[in-house]
């Protein structure tokens, strides 16, 4: 447990980006946030360590870090019966003019560009964290079979919504901005969306699992998006379903 | 209605920000320097703080359409009330017509323009603060520009009168800031030598500080290895050491997460001193221990209440009775109406 300032605390798992040490994360995260301890001002999980705001007029940090301790021994009962699992479906339509990268990635990989859609589309995504920008998602698991190095020259401005590849990193670009990823696709969803009912199409600790859709039905969802009345499809899993996501 | 003339270099709408949301990767922004924002509340007898002008360097010129009380905290931009200086770190009357402008801040760097009943702009995920970067909140998500016109949110029954703070309250900024470092996060991945390099360097804001971050130019910070580490959360005042050895702070607007090591954390209340520090300032940083922060705080937090309490009994020295400001023939007047 570390001092980020008077007003924070940091609790840090480990040192790499591993599901197992965000998991722990996650779980204390949740735990915290159901404990609901007057003091604590707000909670941010990443990798692999936990930031937590804090009141020390009303909550010493002493106390805090003997209640984390606590917990970190005893999760509650609650949860480690019943830890939810989301996934989060992104529909993607792959290929053509919203991912002019795919026939490298399918080259790259000697694969077809259908094997390389099978591929993205097999796995569910863990979500790591939330950063860099409003909803951006920081997700693991990208199957070895498709990685590709990024873009040797980036572009100057790459579609909202891209879907892409880069290293053996994917994930999808929440608004317009340059960058060097290979672009498989493209999804008419927003991470992120100040004027819908759920601002926030996910968060970090959920699972998100890209499906492809036709032409049509990008331009069907992308008209309820921007009426702000769209919801993803939500699978929920308990942790027998959740098998090891690699 | 607040009608913007001119908008000034930089001005924002701003709260204390939009916490609760960091973890969805939404940067809390807010008032830079939440000690002249929360006091200049106060003064205009808002219950809670709402939302108020951020001004920067230079300030802007504004035309009310409507009798209000204002106050003005911060920087000394010498603001004038239809060409008669205003006295800041005060709340004082705007009659209706009235324009009142701003200058460039030859101490400090902000200033606060507070309104009894705030600036009326949509609340957005919990707050008005802007960032301008997400394009989120206060006025249409940006700075303020020639012809905006604000509205004034609904006025509290708070009888408030006109007062100047005493300067005990009244903060000093200066050229040479001090600032109290506490150590942390990731201080174990620095040499003793960096360590004691942050503590005895001179440092100095350079013209890339904004609402993001401050990033300083002096002496180097040792490593003691790499200088990435797995991005993980970003405090406010957070002080990060990319591999340049160059430090910089962070500040409302910055990310929420980040991948340099961060040496160390600026405590709250002293942060105020760096959001009023220009390009040229210098800074020193000095080494704070985790108690004697907390002290700080307390300190801090008391003023707030002990300046509503010099408020109250002011307005309890004022003749017994309700209280008017009337305008016959253009000109105003101060009346008292006590029943018989």
């Amino acid at each position: 447990m570390l001092n980020a300032g008077e007003q924070g605390l940091v609790v840090e798992f480990g040192d790499g980006i591993d599901p197992e040490i965000n998991a722990k994360v996650q779980i204390l995260a949740t735990s915290l946030a159901t404990e609901s301890l007057p003091g604590i001002l707000e909670i941010v999980p990443t990798y692999r360590s936990l930031l937590i705001y804090f009141d020390p007029l009303v909550l010493s940090r002493l106390e805090l870090s003997t209640r984390i301790a606590q917990l970190i021994e005893n999760p509650s009962n609650k949860l480690s019966d019943t830890k939810e699992t989301r996934v989060v479906f992104i529909p993607v339509c792959y290929g053509d003019e919203f991912g002019p990268d795919i026939q490298n990635v399918a080259q790259h990989n000697s694969l077809s560009v259908d094997e390389v859609i099978a591929i993205h589309t097999a796995t569910p995504y863990l979500v790591y964290m939330l950063g860099f920008t409003p909803g951006f998602p920081y997700l693991g698991g990208l199957s070895p079979k498709i990685a590709t190095p990024r873009l040797t020259t980036p572009r100057t401005k790459i579609p909202a919504g891209s879907v892409g590849i880069a290293g053996s990193q994917t994930g999808f670009y929440p608004i317009e901005s340059p960058g060097g990823w290979q672009l498989i696709g493209r999804t008419p969803v927003k991470a992120f969306d100040p004027m819908a009912n759920n601002p926030f199409l996910f968060k970090a600790g959920d699972y998100l699992q890209f499906e492809a859709v036709t032409k049509d039905d990008f331009h069907v969802i992308k008209a309820e998006v921007d009426k702000g009345t769209y919801s993803p499809k939500i699978k929920h899993l308990t942790d027998k379903q959740d098998g090891e996501q690699k | 209605m607040i009608e913007i003339v001119s908008p000034g270099l930089f001005t924002t709408i701003q709260d204390l920000g939009r916490w609760g949301y960091q973890e969805y990767g939404m940067p809390v922004a807010g008032a830079m320097d939440r000690y002249a924002y929360q006091v200049a509340n106060i003064l205009v007898g808002n219950d809670q703080p709402r939302a108020t002008l951020e001004m920067t360097m230079l300030g802007g010129k504004f035309k009310f359409s409507r009798d209000c009380y204002a106050s003005v905290c911060g920087a000394d931009m010498q603001g004038m009330l239809d060409g008669n200086p205003i006295t800041n770190w005060s709340c004082f009357f705007i009659a209706k017509g009235s324009e009142l402008a701003f200058g460039y801040a030859a101490v400090g760097c902000r200033a606060y323009l507070a309104i009894h009943g705030g600036i009326d702009v949509p609340c957005v995920l919990d707050s008005f603060s802007t960032y301008t970067r997400g394009s989120i909140g206060g006025h249409k998500g940006r700075a303020l520009q020639s012809g905006d016109e604000l509205a004034i949110g609904e006025q509290s029954n708070t009888a408030v009168r006109e007062f100047s703070l005493p300067a005990k309250f009244v903060p000093k900024y200066s050229s040479n800031i001090q600032l109290r470092v506490l150590l942390g996060p990731q201080d174990d991945l620095f040499t003793m030598e960096g360590i004691n390099t942050l503590f005895s360097g001179e440092y100095e804001i350079t013209s890339e500080a904004d609402r993001m971050g401050y990033r300083l130019e002096g002496p180097s910070i040792e490593h003691r290895g790499k200088a990435d580490i797995v991005s993980d959360a970003l405090p406010l005042g957070a002080i990060q050491v990319p591999a340049s050895g160059k430090p910089i702070i962070m500040m409302a607007d910055r990310q929420t997460t980040g991948g340099y090591t961060k040496i160390g954390t600026i405590i709250g209340p002293d942060l105020m001193f760096l959001a009023q520090g220009k390009p040229g300032d210098k800074v020193k940083f000095v080494n704070c221990l985790d108690d004697a922060a907390v002290n700080a705080l307390k300190t801090e937090q008391a003023n707030y209440p002990a300046i509503r309490d010099v408020i109250q009994q002011n307005n309890q020295l004022a003749p017994e009775g309700t209280h008017y400001k009337i305008r016959i023939n253009e000109k105003i007047y101060d009346v008292t109406i006590k029943e018989r």
